[in-house]
């Protein structure tokens, strides 16, 4: 994952707003990259840009070297479809579905018959200690297990490339322990994975870390990589 | 997961709304099916009301008027039969029954009857058949009237003569009395009547119509010409010809195939059937109008409502790779739902609505329509899905970003 120079600024009430200003950033496979920095300062529009879901107002997004926004926003959503996960802060589970279901979810748009699809979903759920909540909706579920389906439906395709935001911002203390100890492991089987956050203990599991400030990806003094821009 | 376990779980989630919607399109389309319905029924009791009253078009001699006709049917003028074959063998749409006549004052045991010539169903259709063409070969549609079915129910020579001016069989020795006549010479069927100098076998007595009918003798039309010595000659032909082809200009047609006769309409009794029709056609549209507008509004509605409620669950999708195409799909695919259920249960509770209060509003019984159910179904589908395309279209180009704020 490659960006360069990439700005974003949009009209505010009349005003001009930069969100991303000049941001330029390599991103090796494997990695695990902590953003941080204070609210407003770009890290969600980071998140978006680095998804295909934000076309930058200027500069070049890359994924496995092709240019994520000269293709269709139909070609980006098939390329998010096969190597890109989103976990959100409020996870976004869909209410009127079961647990099972939200995680057949991107399997369905993958094109996988419905019998596989159950076998799959089901298997992650399991992964996620969630094996006896498959047909639970999210209401019926607590907080902790609600982003326990969350992570196991961003697992359904395999993706390549994770971006979480702010993915223990919702939970208590203990249950977001559980929840960075399975980005660990995702970072462990070689994913890479891109997370948003306030919590320093959070951002201390990260190999790597960013901090924005108005829109500027700074050279951060606890980087453990040197940061290009 | 397929897309319409996403679509039909949505939909019960949040059925409140979906109520509403629903109700709008059942109503709507039930009360269109119900109209449809009645009036369909209602026109083909109109047109059989007016099969009953016998003759709408009249050709006369062009001396005689519509009153002379009524008062007595004796005109002095007279025109050749062959006027009959004219009509028979011509292009015509729309004549259902011919019945041409001609009277001839007799007196009988010193009293005043008129005897009438009358020419025989049967007749027409054996010149018809050799000819290979001609109006029975074109049956009129919609005038009320039953087609003949082999083997089926006939009514007897004295109703269908009263009621449709026309007998199928009639020899030269048979006669049909009218009521006075019956009742006046103690006449019964089975017995016999002399008129003319003819002695006549009387077939049947007719019922009592309150009309010049009662004092008539009907005959076959040769043979009162033979006993009246005027050759081949009629004086009146009696046409009952379907009300839609009278207003599509049925008499002038006639008067152009027979400029030297005058042809003369019932206007009344056929206007108000035309009118009737009319009215009731152009009522059904309006009301169709008003249900596209009001039903269409109000899926729209819910449609728009829909999308901006769920447009976070929509930016979801498109993160997790979903096309415009799904998008839509997924819109589209709850309006056919409800596009379908609507024209379903428009059907059914607009066919109930017309069986019951059918009969109570218009004094008709009503009977179900299945072809109404393939015309609510297209309406209730045209307008669902007309209705949705918008709102669906929005939903598949949201900016995924506008919708997850929270990123």
């Amino acid at each position: 994952m490659r960006l360069e120079g990439v700005s974003k600024s949009y009209q505010h009430r009349g005003q001009l707003v930069t969100a991303l200003d000049n941001a330029s950033l390599q991103i090796t496979p494997g990695d695990y990259i902590a953003v941080v920095g204070p609210s407003g300062s770009g890290k969600s529009t980071l998140l978006l840009v680095l998804g295909g879901m934000l076309a930058p107002s200027s500069g070049r997004a890359f994924l496995n070297g092709q240019s994520l926004y000269d293709l269709s926003p139909d070609e980006r959503a098939a390329v998010r479809r096969r190597k890109v996960g989103f976990v959100f802060q409020t996870f976004n589970l869909v209410p009127y579905l079961t647990a099972l279901e939200n995680v057949q979810i991107p399997l369905y748009l993958a094109g996988l018959d419905p019998a596989a699809q159950r076998e799959r979903a089901a298997a992650l759920l399991q992964r996620v200690g969630l094996a006896e909540r498959l047909d639970h909706k999210p209401s019926e579920l607590s907080i902790g297990q609600q982003q326990r389906v969350a992570l196991a439906r961003v697992l359904a395709n395999d993706p390549e490339l994770i971006l979480a935001d702010e993915p223990t911002g919702n939970l208590d203390p203990e249950t977001g322990l559980q929840i960075l100890d399975l980005l660990d492991d995702l970072n462990r089987e070689g994913r890479t994975i891109v997370m948003v956050t306030h919590d320093p203990g959070a951002a201390g599991r990260a190999r790597r870390i960013l901090r924005l400030m108005n829109g500027r990806i700074l050279a951060d003094a606890d980087a453990r990589v040197p940061v290009v821009g | 997961m397929k897309l319409r376990t996403l679509v039909w779980r949505e939909m019960f989630e949040r059925k409140n709304q979906l109520a509403t919607s629903f109700l709008a399109i059942l109503l709507g389309i039930a009360v269109v099916v119900s109209i449809r319905n009645i009036t369909y029924f209602s026109n083909k009791a109109v047109a059989r009301e007016l099969d009953a009253l016998g003759a709408n078009i009249l050709v006369l001699p062009k001396s005689a008027s519509i009153q002379d006709y009524y008062s007595a049917d004796l005109q002095t003028d007279a025109f050749p039969e062959e006027y009959v074959d004219r009509l028979t063998f011509s292009d015509l749409a729309g004549l259902d029954n011919l019945s041409p006549k001609l009277s001839v004052p007799v007196q009988i045991q010193g009293r005043n009857f008129t005897l009438t010539g009358i020419l025989p169903k049967s007749e027409f259709q054996a010149k018809a058949m050799w000819s290979g063409a001609g109006i029975f070969s074109r049956p009129a549609e919609g005038c009320g009237t039953v087609a003949d079915i082999p083997g089926a129910f006939k009514p007897p020579a004295q109703e269908t003569l009263v009621r449709q001016r026309v007998v199928e069989d009639l020899t030269a020795e048979e006669a049909l009395v009218g009521a006075d006549v019956a009742a006046l010479l103690s006449l019964k069927e089975g017995g016999s009547l002399e008129v003319a100098g003819r002695r006549f076998s009387i077939t049947a007595v007719l019922p009592q119509t309150g009309t010049v009918d009662d004092s008539r003798i009907f005959a076959h039309l040769h043979t009162v010409q033979e006993a009246a010595g005027k050759g081949p000659v009629i004086n009146a032909i009696e046409i009952i010809g379907c009300c839609n082809e009278i207003s599509a200009g049925l008499v002038d047609k006639i008067n152009k195939l027979l400029p030297e006769a005058k042809v003369v309409t019932i206007s009344q009794v056929v206007q108000t059937q035309v009118n009737t029709n009319q009215m009731m056609s152009r009522l059904s549209m309006v009301f169709i109008g008003i249900i596209v507008l009001v039903g269409g509004a109000s899926i729209a509605n819910y449609m728009y409502a829909n999308v901006y409620e769920r447009r976070r669950e929509i930016g979801t999708l498109m993160a997790l790779g979903a096309g415009s195409s799904v998008i839509l799909r997924m819109f589209l695919l709850k309006a056919l739902l409800l596009g379908t259920a609507g024209g379903i249960g428009g059907f059914i509770l607009g066919t109930i609505l017309a069986v019951v209060l059918g009969p109570r509003l218009a004094g008709i019984p009503i009977l179900p329509m299945p072809a109404l159910l393939a015309w609510a179904m297209g309406l209730s589908l045209l307008i669902a899905l007309a209705a949705s395309y918008l709102p669906a279209r929005r939903a598949a180009r949201l900016d995924p970003c506008a919708t997850l704020q929270e990123v």
